[in-house]
């Protein structure tokens, strides 16, 4: 199954290829992985998404909590959270496909941000599948480059991941 | 005053304590060991190969209770150390393992003898550090001694660029330190060992298994206590040998891939297991889904999370350190008055007696041949079964283990995760020094010795006086041993050929050498080694053992606890499977 795993990590030097190097030592699946830093400038914030049975789950959490850098490590999966992930995507926007990209655009609530004669560039975000479910819906051949930040998550209401 | 942060790092060692470093000079690191020339506090050891320099200080710590130190050089003396630091890895021993790196300028540049050491150590430490600001070294130290030897211990690497070791700035050693994302856990949760031990007052089948964690955990007395005031059987891992007191009754031996009858049998078949600082293993319980097979409840103390449900769902995991976590579940036995029932307790010793009056320990003795487990037997009589015995890899690793009972924790010294050839020589050196007054013997193989047999010249420099028992089969025997049952015996490179004379090689380097090729030789030989005489002499006793001796029992892998490979005189018993709520009133 799907999980989304919320990490809070010391923002230091090395401790990124700490969490990645896990990952493919123990062979887990990385889906996608974000970090930047925190409005404290001395933490991170990473969201990996991941996939597995509920014992490997157990154990990238564990493993994750064992490294001495990560602070601390929620499974979002575990209660009500909201997940954004944003793409760029650059389409070929050429005679009738113009008036289509846009139509579709509009309707997944994209922004165009670059336009030139034959292209356009659309900002989308939303969840994953949202952002899987736009890619389904054009026509593939009009799709020039797509670039996706990976999902970022954070729990609902008053459920906080801080130290 | 500022000073060098060679100068610091010498400091800061000295500021823990530390009596011993293992090490080997170059380029990276002449800064450090100019500082360690100007000072007295601690004594510096020079191995023959870094790698030596990691295991000497891994069984330095492994039979004491401090943080072995040692001490490499960029480039090849980093890489050259990463075997020693897997092997501490796998057995969660502390350590600080000091690599030189060179200039922080150079960084990246290719430099000669340059290595990622952080980034190649990194899946086998428990933790690692380049320190790129001097300011930063002395609690760089502190935090690594820390890390290393709380918690789940294991190995901690510091790297140092020489710039930094050749910069200024005043030392100031931090008192304590406290790291916000790392905090060990010590207490097990009262609710849980208060379920492990309802459990226990209705258990049919008690058992309690026993692993490194307690020794580690310095906790072999709670384990006896437990034992003793519960009257159940307990079985102690290849790590966990000496926790538990090797003579008791109440001890089934180890158990696993080539643990005893009765302990592999009662794994398999008690009903509520405590797992005490061990990790299930796969040579332990070979396939989890065939244990688990037959019901149990099974309650799991470990200090680290990710050791527990990892290769088994367990019924009461307690999180916490197995000496706090044991001393509870003590306390509260005694408070409640809870015990096992009587009744239960006396049929489950019936069914353990009887699979162990089979005795597959057992082995054909000869006068032909010298049985390698004769001569560990004797050893063991000779040295009164209170040397501190470090061994190498194969066959002869599991006879030192099946057949040398140890009292005590930190007495063997093995390494069991990694299984590192080449092991047992250095680690007999560290142990020496760590326990000068003690008898000191390493078990090894003519295979096994040749992968650090330079350390025969440390070990004549620091007069450690330790006794090198090679059980010398010619064979890569636990190599033979597999290609003998699985691979129809085509012994594909596994003779050892072209043998040194290992007599004239001790000789050489100025020890004591004695071959022995006749079974009546084996007592007086061993005695001679360890008479006064030779107290203070390294002796090399090369032992020519029976080339085809194997070690039984043993599990094949895929197959279960209850599914050995028996020794010759059992197999054509007729052993009546496990029976739940077999009728025992008639046994005697
Ligand atoms: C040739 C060969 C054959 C082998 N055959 C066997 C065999 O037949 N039987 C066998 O048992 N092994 C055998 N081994 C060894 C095996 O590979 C493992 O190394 C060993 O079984 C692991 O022992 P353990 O479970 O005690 O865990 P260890 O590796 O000792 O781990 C200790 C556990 O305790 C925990 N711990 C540490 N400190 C504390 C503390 N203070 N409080 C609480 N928990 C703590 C750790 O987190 C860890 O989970 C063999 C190895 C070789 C090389
Ligand atoms: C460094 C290393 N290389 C290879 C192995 C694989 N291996 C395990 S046991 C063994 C044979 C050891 O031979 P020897 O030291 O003579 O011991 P014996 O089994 O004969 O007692 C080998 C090659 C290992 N454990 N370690
Ligand atoms: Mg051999």
């Amino acid at each position: 199954m799907r999980h989304i795993l919320s990490i809070l990590l010391e923002n230091e030097a090395g401790a990124l290829s700490r969490v990645v190097g896990l990952f493919s030592a123990r062979a887990y699946n990385i889906d996608s992985l974000t970090v930047s830093t925190t409005e404290d400038p001395t933490l991170s914030r990473m969201t990996i998404v991941t996939h597995g049975s509920d014992e490997v789950i157990e154990q990238i959490t564990k493993q994750l909590n064992k490294l001495i850098e990560v602070v601390k490590v929620i499974d979002l999966n575990e209660s009500d959270h909201i997940e954004r992930e944003m793409m760029l995507i650059k389409v070929r926007a050429n005679g009738k496909d113009r008036e289509e990209m846009k139509r579709m655009a509009d309707i997944f609530r994209g922004r165009i941000i670059d336009v030139t004669e034959k292209t356009y560039t659309i900002e989308l975000t939303g969840t994953s599948d949202k952002l899987n479910a736009f890619i389904e819906a054009i026509d593939r051949s009009v799709i020039l480059e797509t670039v996706r930040t990976g999902a970022s998550g954070i729990g609902r209401g008053e459920r906080i991941l801080k130290i | 005053m500022q000073i060098s942060g060679a100068e610091i790092l010498v400091r800061s060692l000295q500021e823990e304590g530390v009596e011993f470093v293992f090490g080997y000079p170059g380029g990276a690191v002449l800064e450090i060991y100019d500082a360690i020339f100007r000072q007295q506090q601690f004594k510096h050891v020079l191995v023959r190969h870094e790698q030596a320099a990691v295991h000497a200080a891994d069984a330095y710590s492994r039979s004491s209770n401090k943080v072995g130190v040692a001490l490499v050089t960029s480039g090849p003396g980093a890489t050259n150390a990463v075997t020693g630091i897997a092997t501490a890895y796998m057995d969660s021993i502390p350590m600080v393992v000091i690599s030189g790196q060179v200039s922080t300028p150079a960084i990246g540049m290719d430099a000669f003898q340059e290595v990622d050491m952080v980034g190649i150590t990194r899946p086998c430490v428990k933790h690692n550090f380049l320190v790129k600001d001097i300011n930063e070294l002395a609690a760089t130290i502190k935090k690594a001694f820390y890390i290393a030897a709380s918690g789940r211990p294991g190995p901690v690497v510091v790297d140092i660029p020489k710039d930094v070791t050749q910069r200024l700035a005043e030392f100031h050693y931090p008192e304590s330190v406290s790291i916000r994302s790392y905090v060990p856990v010590t207490r097990g949760h009262p609710g849980q060992i208060k379920k492990a031990v309802n459990l226990l007052a209705e258990a049919k089948r008690p058992y309690i298994y026993v692993g490194g964690g307690a020794v580690q955990g310095n906790a072999s007395a709670e384990v006896t206590e437990l034992v003793k005031m519960l009257g159940v059987p307990c079985t102690n891992t290849l790590m966990g040998l000496g926790a538990y007191p090797g003579q008791d009754q109440q001890f089934l031996g180890m158990l696993g891939m080539h643990g005893t009858y009765e302990a592999n049998m009662a794994m398999q078949y008690c009903d509520v297991l405590i797992a005490v600082g061990a990790r299930f293993d796969d040579r332990v319980i070979s396939v989890p889904s065939h244990f688990l097979s037959q019901p149990k409840k099974i309650v799991h103390i470990d200090v680290d999370p990710s050791s527990i449900a990892k290769r088994v769902k367990v019924d009461v995991p307690i999180v916490g350190d197995v000496k706090h976590v044991l001393r509870d579940m003590i306390d509260l036995l005694k408070q409640t008055g809870q015990q096992v029932p009587p009744q239960n307790l006396a049929n489950w010793w019936k069914q353990i007696e009887e699979w162990r009056s089979y005795n597959s320990l057992l082995y054909t003795p000869s006068n032909e041949f010298i049985k390698p487990q004769y001569v560990v037997q004797k050893l063991y009589e000779i040295t009164g079964g209170d040397a501190i015995i470090t061994s190498d890899v194969g066959q002869h690793q599991m006879w030192a283990a099946q057949y040398y009972p140890f009292k005590r924790p930190k007495q063997w010294l093995n390494s069991g995760g990694l299984g590192t050839m080449g092991f047992g020589l250095p680690a007999a050196i560290g142990a020496q020094l760590a326990n000068p007054d003690a008898q000191v013997a390493c078990i090894t193989g003519e295979g096994s010795i040749q992968m650090n047999i330079q350390e025969l010249s440390t070990a004549k420099q620091y007069h450690t006086p330790v006794k090198v028992i090679a059980l010398n089969n010619r064979y890569l025997g636990m190599v033979r041993q597999w290609q003998e049952f699985f691979y129809g015996t085509r012994y594909s490179e596994s003779y050892m050929d072209a043998l040194p004379d290992f007599v004239k090689i001790a000789e050489a380097y100025g020890h004591v050498g004695i071959k022995v090729e006749n079974p009546a030789d084996v007592e007086p030989v061993l005695r001679e080694a360890f008479s006064p005489a030779l107290k203070e002499r390294l002796v090399f006793l090369d032992f020519r053992t029976d080339q085809s001796e194997n070690v039984f029992p043993m599990i094949q892998n895929g197959k279960g606890l209850d599914q050995m490979d028996l020794p010759p005189h059992m197999r054509d018993l007729q052993i009546a499977p496990f029976e739940n709520n077999r009728d025992y009133g008639n046994m005697c």
